[in-house]
């Protein structure tokens, strides 16, 4: 059994972490940093029997994750100070979202940069206010600048000269060149309040975004990370409110995203093993790309499967613009090399 | 990966894998005296690659990798793999370490009492730790000393001291051949010689030991010893931790509290043995 399919067993519960050899959790141990996700692992097997080692090194990382989402909504907590006196509203993306809603797959969750929504109308003036209040830009290189702004969802990158930490502005989910278009002010204006004050995403809608980070906008990177976020949040919002899949449904066919979202749909049940209803409970036989891609890792925590990771690259150039825009884009950036 | 070994330095549980078999059989040399234990699983990897399969042989360099890595390193030639398995260690604890607070210090210890001595490269603080760890004093490590955030001990991360440039004759003239590595002449970091704990160190390294002083040598110029305020000696501990912000507010208190209980001094010295007079008599005045 591999240490891949060992992590996702124990995540899934499939498995009793007690029944491991002491040393197959090298792998795992190994599989769960490259995947960012020990510290989620580590709450999920709060309670198990471990071999002692390994529970103090499950205490260290569930005490080092509490601290770093403590500061990563101290960052929004900034951004909040910010943009909100100049009356500029955000909706919390991602994994400070996750944090701000107390949801179950924030536990032990990494948070990189802090990812905000505003209005695209907004966009400039919280730029401006931003850079007033201590964010600069990382990027000096032009193009990659004009890029950002004519092409992408998002603000080139900020990071704040103080804290170093870095604050990504978006106005929609997907680049403006992307095939899918969301329906952006959709999801401002159905945003939700959650508990500590902040706007977040409407369940259906987050987990759109979700799925659109997951399969429409990367390359799978990471993704075993962005399906259990995906798996936790529909299983809990499906306990919440049973019309949560129908509901889920339609905001996908909104935002023209029910490919990703079914896919996450059937990947999370394949994975991480869930109940889903007949609606969505089909078989796509490409999905077994999706499977060998988010599992392509061995025992040292290193990607195995290089040509499948190079397609999935490629193909999340093709999916982000046209083929001529591509073919300039990759042409510009290699002489740049 | 091909070639692997296991070993543990302190609390820290190490798997190194190799494309290579003569980086993992250095290592066994050096760390052949540190306690093996096979069952303790690894909290922490570290791999020695080939960007490409052929580089394995042809012009064969060694790139760093494992849990966390260093974007753009450049690979170092095989000949000089044991630093480079040096380098990927320090990366890993650097980076991944949460129990402690991290100081990039070196540390030794006497009746349980540790002096920590903390300073950039070249400043001499792993050469006279090397030496003070010759005499009576329990070397805890040249590069890494862990605080517990809890309470307030130092603990040992008693790797293999890499000796460099003029420290390398100054140590092998008193310490038997055996204790030392191959010599690695000419690395981005000058030469390098490894130099194996005493023994009794490596058998203490679990041990805690309660800081007595804190020490910022400065290696060249005259003899000086200067007594440091806590304010500085905290700015300065803080910028000599990989962890100190990841820690938070444990981090804060863990070295609030250590700059508040040792008294901290700045010691310049023009050769070895006056920092070893140096640490010796601050130890002998140390309050009590």
């Amino acid at each position: 059994m591999s240490a891949v399919r060992t992590f996702v067993d124990l995540l899934a519960r499939r498995r009793d972490s007690a029944a491991l050899a002491p040393l197959d959790w090298d792998g795992v141990i190994g599989v769960a940093r490259s995947e960012a996700m020990l510290a989620t692992l580590a709450h999920r097997l709060a309670h198990a029997d471990l071999p002692p080692t390994v529970a103090a090194l499950f205490a260290d990382q569930r005490a080092a994750a509490a601290v770093a989402q403590r500061q990563a909504l101290w960052e929004a907590e900034m951004a909040r100070r910010a943009l909100a006196p100049a009356g500029i509203e955000f909706v919390l993306l991602k994994g400070a979202a996750y944090a701000a809603a107390d949801m179950s797959c924030a536990a032990g969750r990494q948070i990189g940069d802090l990812d905000i929504l505003v209005l695209a109308s907004d966009i400039r003036r919280a730029e401006n206010l931003l850079l007033n209040a201590g964010w600069e830009w990382v990027k000096s290189d032009p193009y990659d600048d004009a890029y950002y702004r004519e092409h992408m969802h998002e603000l080139p990158p900020l990071i704040h000269k103080n804290r170093d930490r870095m604050i990504d502005v978006h106005h929609t989910i997907l680049p403006r060149t992307h095939r899918i278009t969301p329906d952006a002010l959709a999801l401002m204006s159905d945003a939700v309040t959650s508990g500590s004050g902040y706007a977040v995403l409407n369940p259906a809608d987050m987990a759109c975004h979700c799925a659109a980070h997951l399969l429409a906008d990367g390359d799978l990177q990471g993704g075993l990370r962005n399906l259990w976020d995906f798996h936790t949040m529909t299983r809990d919002f499906a306990e919440a409110d049973p019309g949560f899949w129908g509901r889920l449904d339609e905001r996908a066919a909104l935002h023209g995203l029910q490919d990703a979202v079914h896919r996450a749909a059937r990947l999370s049940r394949d994975l991480y093993g869930v109940m889903l209803p007949s609606r969505w409970d089909r078989h796509d036989p490409s999905d077994r790309w999706f499977r060998r891609r988010l599992l392509a890792r061995d025992d040292w925590g290193r990607v195995t499967d290089p040509l499948l990771e190079q397609a999935f690259y490629i193909r999340s150039h093709w999916l982000r613009m046209p083929p001529a825009m591509l073919a300039k884009h990759l042409w510009t950036k290699w002489r740049k090399r | 990966m091909r070639h692997s070994i296991r070993i543990a330095v302190g609390p820290v549980q190490f798997r190194i894998g190799s494309d290579w078999a003569e980086p993992i059989s250095a290592l066994g040399r050096l760390y052949a005296g540190y306690p093996q234990d096979d069952a303790l699983p690894a909290e922490a990897t570290v791999r020695l690659f080939a960007a490409r399969p052929w580089r394995r042989w042809l012009r064969p360099s060694v790139h760093i990798g494992g849990d966390f890595i260093v974007p753009d390193a450049l690979p170092l030639p095989l000949s000089m793999g044991l630093l480079a398995a040096e380098m990927g260690m320090n990366l890993q604890v650097a980076l991944g370490w949460r129990r402690h607070m991290l100081l990039h210090a070196s540390a030794v210890a006497k009746d349980g009492r540790a002096v920590i001595l903390s300073g950039e490269s070249g400043s001499g603080k792993s050469t006279l730790a090397a030496l003070l760890g010759e005499g009576d004093w329990r070397l805890m490590g040249d590069e890494f000393t862990l605080i517990d955030p809890e309470g307030g001990d130092a603990f040992a991360f008693p790797r293999a001291v890499s000796l460099k440039n003029e420290a390398i004759a100054e140590v092998a003239a008193r310490v038997d051949p055996v204790r030392l590595g191959p010599l690695l002449a000419g690395t981005p970091k000058g030469d390098i010689r490894h130099l194996i704990p005493r023994p009794e160190a490596i058998a203490a390294m679990h041990e805690p030991a309660r800081a007595a002083l804190l020490l910022f040598p400065r290696f060249g110029g005259e003899v000086a010893i200067e007594r440091m305020g806590e304010g500085e000696a905290f700015v300065r501990l803080t910028e000599a931790s990989t962890n100190y912000v990841a820690l938070g507010e444990a981090g804060f208190a863990a070295l609030t509290r250590l700059v508040r209980e040792t008294p901290a001094y700045g010691i310049s010295y023009p050769d070895s043995a006056t920092g070893i007079a140096l640490v010796e008599q601050l130890w002998a005045e140390r309050p009590r």
